[in-house]
């Protein structure tokens, strides 16, 4: 296992060891459905959930269309307030301008709050690439760090580990990054809580930098919100003097008021909660504490440009259609290569990368169209429509040829009721003859299924010998 | 009223059955039924694919194949769905009045009860396109429910999709089967005798795992089963 997702096989490849895997398949399928049916719970309490989901849709629409706008607003806001503002055209921009700020600090050492934008741009490989030792310090992105693993879901990076597992890297790996696991750590989660705590605290107490993403930023006021389950953001953010935040530029809400819908949304699709544990919000920079805010592109504008796929920048990654998703369940998080997995990150990424890789073109296939993900979600994001939208592109760019010859021979019979009743006549005719395996790609079906035999006489023969009666 | 029968490829090709039921329910329901011979595919493998060229002429054939009549029935979830959902972004109007089957027999032509006799156990897959696109809820539930002799069996994790997924079940076969023997565990589950669903594909999935499996478990379409009669039985 590796930190990072590159070079990873297509979507079909990789998700076949997955489905090999029976404690893994154990795991997902447990915590998938123990938070489905949580969000599902909490969601039907909820009497205005239909108009609250259209009010998300339709402030991030409006974010969207005139995002230029509320960018500056936020900028303006945010320096008003003391902070600093740097845009980051690219990953590496945004890579370049943290490790500016850091080495600034003289620091070599940083806290990290959870953050998707981060894991995004590999900040931390980046960091490390140049001395420097980014700290994961949410819980299950502590697990995965430790393990040097990929994390497989966004709310639940570690969703692909069982505690027997957790405390094995716990017992491997603590001495090494830090204070080392207590003698005797047994796999009762609150054993391995206080052992995370007591690995953790040291690292609090001692960090002068913290590196958070953010949830929300409001233009108006220039506040950034993150929202967590433990506490240990909060540290990071209040803690170090100098505390520096990577945002993606589709996480603006145009102001104050608008976070009455979001705080709503977010909670009860994320972890099914009413509302969760910790809500930190900050406004520019806490007396004491130096503050930058980087505000990251990373393809986001080219997404944007999109008129179908742009929705996708709606996301306000509660990962509610990972935990609704059939082929999440089975195939798991890192079979997507991507920190987005999921029917989410099925039509994000492709985008936010633009199809660089086998793998990205068969992100949009990974998905059975089946809709439960559209159901679920809190800014209701038509997944299935991007889905097919980017199918589209991947057939018209000529990457399947084989199929594309398939597809405009089954075309060209089916535009032709004649050609059609031969072709059922002579399958019909040879039925005795029809095969246990077929050939080809359609070996696919036959290798765990049985093909109908064609029946003697197609339903438009019969009709046509009822009618001559 | 005068119904056009809009088959399907697939039940027109591999479940004629399925299309001789509808026909026999639909006429002693008192319907004319005409089958416009001009009728071929609605196109959805083409466009769920991607390939939205080759699914144009298809759906401009069934735009102009079934113009102007009273309603277009079809004996499948998801070729409804690819109709009435998608046919607009192809820049192709729908012909009016496209109906499943359920929701003709319950919305049109408003009954529950159509005379069937069925003495069997029976358990209902909702399918995805059924359920979540065309929101069919509780009607093959209630035309189920009053055949005579039948028992209805609830499928545990029923809104689950079975894995089939057009193309979805050759592209990526691994997670198409995985799903596909979870479904068959509940319907197992269930010791029902028969799995009934409005949508073929799905069932040649399920029916075809079950199958290799020797799960000894029948699939049936909807129509088969209220198309069924003591006098005529299924």
């Amino acid at each position: 296992m590796s930190p990072t997702f590159v070079g990873m096989p297509p979507f079909p490849k990789a998700a076949a060891r997955a489905v090999d895997n029976a404690q893994l398949r154990h795991n997902l399928h447990k915590a998938t459905h123990t938070i489905r049916d949580k969000r599902a719970a909490v969601v039907s309490e909820q009497p205005d959930w239909a108009a609250l989901r259209a009010a998300g849709a339709g402030l991030k629409t409006r974010v969207l269309r005139h995002l230029d706008d509320y960018l500056e607003q936020l900028e303006r806001a945010v320096e008003r307030a003391g902070g600093h503002v740097h845009w980051a055209a690219d990953g590496a921009e945004a890579n370049r301008i943290v490790l500016d700020l850091v080495r600034a600090t003289g620091e070599t050492e940083v806290v990290k709050v959870k953050s998707m934008a981060t894991q995004e741009i590999g900040l931390n490989e980046a960091l490390a690439e140049q001395g420097i030792t980014a700290y994961e310090t949410d819980l299950a992105e502590l697990i995965v760090q430790l393990g040097d693993d990929r994390p497989s879901h966004i709310l639940v990076p570690a969703i692909h580990r069982n505690r027997a597992e957790i405390r094995e890297i716990f017992q491997r790996a603590m001495a090494s990054w830090g204070r080392p696991a207590p003698d005797g750590l047994t796999d009762e989660p609150r054993a391995l809580a206080e052992a995370a705590r007591l690995h953790l605290r040291e690292r609090f107490l001692s960090a002068k930098v913290g590196i958070s993403g953010a949830n929300f930023a409001v233009a108006e006021t220039g506040t950034l919100v993150v929202l967590e389950s433990e506490g240990n953001g909060r540290m990071c953010l209040t803690l170090p003097e100098t505390l520096i935040s990577v945002v993606g530029i589709e996480k603006l809400v145009p102001t104050w008021q608008d976070l009455e819908v979001f705080m709503q949304l977010l909670p009860r699709s994320s972890t099914g909660e009413r509302m969760n544990p910790y809500t930190s919000m900050w406004t520019g920079a806490a007396e004491g504490q130096d503050f930058h805010l980087v505000l990251l592109d990373n393809g986001r504008t080219n997404v944007l440009a999109d008129e179908v796929g742009r929705q996708a920048l709606r996301c306000i990654r509660c990962s509610a259609c990972l935990n609704a998703c059939p082929v999440y369940e089975r195939a798991g998080g890192h079979a997507y290569g991507s920190v987005y997995p999921g029917p989410i990150g099925a039509i994000l990424t492709p985008q936010l990368r633009g199809f660089s890789s086998e793998l990205d073109e068969s992100l949009p296939y990974a998905s059975t169209l089946c809709g439960a993900c559209y159901d679920v979600c809190p800014v209701a994001i038509n997944i299935p429509e991007v889905l097919l939208h980017l199918r589209a592109e991947v057939a018209a760019s000529g990457a399947h040829k084989g199929e594309k010859l398939a597809m405009g021979a089954a075309r060209r019979v089916l535009s032709s009721p004649g050609l059609l009743a031969a072709g059922q006549r002579t399958a019909g005719r040879f039925r005795k003859l029809t095969p246990r395996r077929l050939p080809g790609p359609l070996a696919a079906w036959t290798d765990t299924r049985d093909i109908p035999a064609p029946p003697t006489q197609s339903f438009r023969d019969w009709w046509a010998s009822r009618e001559e009666k | 009223m005068r119904v056009a029968l809009f088959v399907t490829c697939v039940n027109d090709t591999l479940f004629p059955g399925t299309g001789r039921a509808t026909v026999r329910l639909l006429e002693r329901l008192g319907c004319r039924v005409e089958f416009p011979e001009a009728q071929t595919c609605c196109g959805q493998m083409h466009f769920n694919t991607g390939y939205r060229d080759d699914a144009l002429p298809l759906a401009r054939r069934v735009g102009e194949v079934f113009a102007g009549y009273d309603a277009v029935v079809m004996p499948s979830g998801s070729c409804a769905a690819m109709v009435r959902e998608w046919y607009p972004t192809l820049g192709v109007e729908p012909p009016s009045g496209v109906y499943e089957l359920a929701e003709f027999l319950v919305d049109v032509l408003k009954v529950e009860d159509v005379g069937a006799y069925f003495p069997h156990t029976v358990t209902y897959h909702p399918t995805c396109h059924s359920l979540r696109s065309l929101r069919l809820g509780e009607r093959p539930y209630k035309l189920l429910s009053a055949v005579r002799g039948l028992t209805l069996k609830p499928l545990g994790g029923s809104d689950e999709c079975c894995g089939f997924g057009g193309t979805f079940s050759l592209k990526n076969p691994a997670v198409s089967a995985a799903m596909g023997t979870d479904k068959v565990r509940n319907v197992l589950d269930t010791g029902a005798e028969v799995l009934c669903a409005a949508d073929n594909s799905c069932l040649m999935h399920i029916g075809g795992t079950m199958r290799r499996e020797r799960a000894g478990v029948r699939v049936m379409h909807l129509a088969q089963i209220l198309a069924s009669t003591e006098e005529n039985p299924a």
